[in-house]
């Protein structure tokens, strides 16, 4: 070994951003083939949501009040900015149970063991739990529509602002894959991942605006759920679909719902970014 | 100069155990070292430590001449591993993992494509090549994990028991596959619990026990460490067994054991060949009819069980139980 091929070899990468990001692609690129070989993954993923539109529009529907209204229709499109929004932080349990996955079969080892940019193994499973998200959403849009949901039905929207709402759905859905991420790096098997991924999304998206009218709630649990980030997301949605059941409590997140759900968003892919990756670099299999 | 492997004074403590306990190994470059010891002995936790994938508390490493501790990343570009368990993506095809693992190797497309090609191609798996790596028998996803490790043809490679549960068969093709890398001037450190793969893999073997390295020395070495070679004879009748006791005396330097059931005796000596074949004349002019003889060169497993008192088979469960879960 002489010393001039070690300070050739000791030379740090051109540019660590761009190779994080291609590693990252590289990363997701196989996650995404892994999830078109398993198909019955994607279509499970899509049945739960859907039989969540399918009950709550025609079992809740005629019975729960939106405002000072009790119609079916009125339930039914305020209901799917809710709906929208827990089907993308369902996203969290894949991709915890595809970290802790790759954790018990040793990739990670192998992983760790290779020149590739340090984040880039999360990052790119945050990648394709996106796709698969967007693939989702799309798909439950259409149902909904089917079922009889409208945007515009309480004022008036535009093509823009309803894509936004979409945009919105996503990044919070790609913020609660970090969250996935920091799981499946903290727990022992893929099993445990899963069920430790959905158990708290449970309060997270009923105590929230996203089923039931939360000027109906108790005080102190109205107050948790408008402060919620949750429901931040739903409340911003309901206003750029122009749907019904619009919150008109005074609590910031719910007067500047864009705002805030951008804002949530960001900061929860900081935080779980930077554990799950420093737990990451320390990670034994 | 040190080795293109070198260690001094690895620590490595797991709650209350010490996996590793003051490792040094030094590794010339172009060699193999068989790192050889039973289950929990802490030869993972070395391999984890060398490969960067896990901190030393207390020592220093060097690999392919770049400090492990200071430069994980170059020590990286540098390395092929390949673990215990057959790290590929059950969902991917041989193929794809091949590609994706080039690609984070930092090659480019084409060539990582044109090189998991080669490699499908030399570790025969071509035909298998684009089926998903869960229709693969054991044996071709631990070729295949090897092929992964070696996508850049990496100057020095560590490989943690390559052989585990495969059939007879397949070990010795991955042997045969392993001695071919290692005469195009690989560095290699393996990890084994079978004394017959590092005896006829490694130049060199260091047998740890406890987080230490209670022994080096290349076979040969430690053998002769464990006493000299001796005559083993059985003998066809059972009342030959007194009158072949007595010829054996005559030439053995030492008390002759007989396993009586077996019509089995066996008696140290030194004189090599020559001397068994005087020995079998003697026999056969008193008429002692013989079953099996032969002169018999200490095995790699008495060296085992002269160096730590216990057998290599013997897992030391609650070490292991810590090695596995750490």
């Amino acid at each position: 070994m002489s010393a001039v091929t070690d300070t050739a070899r000791v030379a740090p990468a051109a540019n660590p951003v761009s190779q994080s990001l291609r590693d990252s692609m590289v990363v997701a690129q196989r996650n995404l083939i892994r999830m078109s070989r398993i198909p019955e993954m994607i279509i499970y993923g899509l049945i739960q949501p859907i039989m969540f539109v399918v009950l709550f529009t025609y079992v809740f529907g005629g019975s729960m009040q939106i405002g000072s209204s009790t119609s079916a229709t009125d339930y039914k499109n305020f209901l799917m900015a809710g709906i929208f929004a827990q089907t993308v932080t369902f996203a969290t349990a894949s991709s915890g149970a595809g970290i802790a996955d790759d954790m018990h079969k040793g990739l990670i080892d192998r992983f760790r063991s290779l020149p590739m940019a340090r984040g880039a193994v999360l990052t790119g499973r945050t990648f394709a739990d996106l796709v698969q998200t967007a693939l989702t959403l799309i798909v439950l849009a259409v149902v909904a529509v089917l079922v009889g949901w409208r945007v515009g039905s309480d004022g008036s929207t535009n093509a823009g602002k309803v894509l936004a709402a979409f945009g919105l759905l996503l990044l919070l859905g790609y913020a609660f894959t970090w969250i996935g991420a920091l799981i499946g790096m903290s727990v022992c098997t893929p099993e445990a991942a899963t069920s430790s991924g959905l158990i708290w999304l449970f309060p997270v998206t009923f105590i929230s605006n996203a089923f039931v009218d939360t000027s109906h709630m108790t005080p102190w649990l109205r107050h948790i759920a408008e402060w919620n980030p949750f429901s931040a997301t739903v409340q911003a949605c309901r206003v750029l679909f122009a749907n019904p059941g619009q919150s008109t409590s005074a609590a910031w997140p719910m007067q500047h719902p864009v705002w805030a759900s951008l804002i949530y968003s960001v900061l929860i892919i900081v935080v779980f970014r930077t554990l799950a990756v420093r737990k990451y670099r320390s990670a034994t299999a | 100069m040190p080795g293109a492997i070198y260690a001094e004074g690895l620590v490595k403590t797991f709650g209350d155990v010490k996996a590793l306990d003051g490792v040094d190994l030094d590794v010339p470059e172009g060699t193999v070292l068989g790192l050889l010891g039973p289950n929990g002995a802490g030869k993972t936790t070395a391999v984890r430590c060398l490969t960067t994938l896990l901190q030393p508390d207390r020592g220093s490493a060097v690999v392919a001449g770049i400090d492990v501790l200071k430069h994980p990343d170059a020590v990286r570009r540098s390395i092929g591993l390949s673990g215990q368990f057959a790290a590929v993506d059950e969902y991917l095809t041989g193929r794809e993992n091949l590609q994706m693992v080039g690609r984070l190797y930092q090659m480019k497309a084409k060539p990582a494509k044109a090189r998991a090609a080669e490699l499908l191609e030399q570790f025969d798996l071509a035909d298998a090549a684009d089926r998903p790596t869960k229709t693969y028998s054991g044996g071709m996803r631990r070729r295949l994990d090897l092929a992964a490790a070696l996508v850049v043809s990496p100057p020095v490679m560590f490989m943690d028991e390559p052989t585990t549960g495969l059939d007879p068969r397949n070990r010795q093709l991955l042997w045969e596959v392993i001695k071919k890398l290692v005469s195009g001037g690989t560095t290699l450190l393996l990890t084994t619990q079978y004394l017959e793969e590092a005896d006829h893999l490694a130049h060199e073997i260091a047998v740890v026990d406890h987080g230490r390295v209670i022994a080096t020395g290349t076979s040969d070495q430690l053998k002769a460490r464990t006493g000299g070679e001796r005559v083993e004879v059985v003998v066809h009748e059972r009342e030959h067994i007194q009158a072949a006791s007595e010829i054996l005396r005559g030439f053995g330097k030492g008390d002759t054991t007989v396993e009586d059931h077996m019509r089995k005796l066996t008696v140290p000596v030194s004189g090599g060949a020559k001397l068994l074949a005087e020995v079998i004349r003697e026999l056969d002019s008193r008429g002692i009819e013989i079953d099996d003889i032969g002169l018999r060169r200490p095995t790699l497993d008495d060296v085992f069980l002269s160096l730590t008192g216990h057998v290599a088979e013997a897992k030391d469960e609650e070490s292991d139980k810590k090695e596995t879960t750490k």
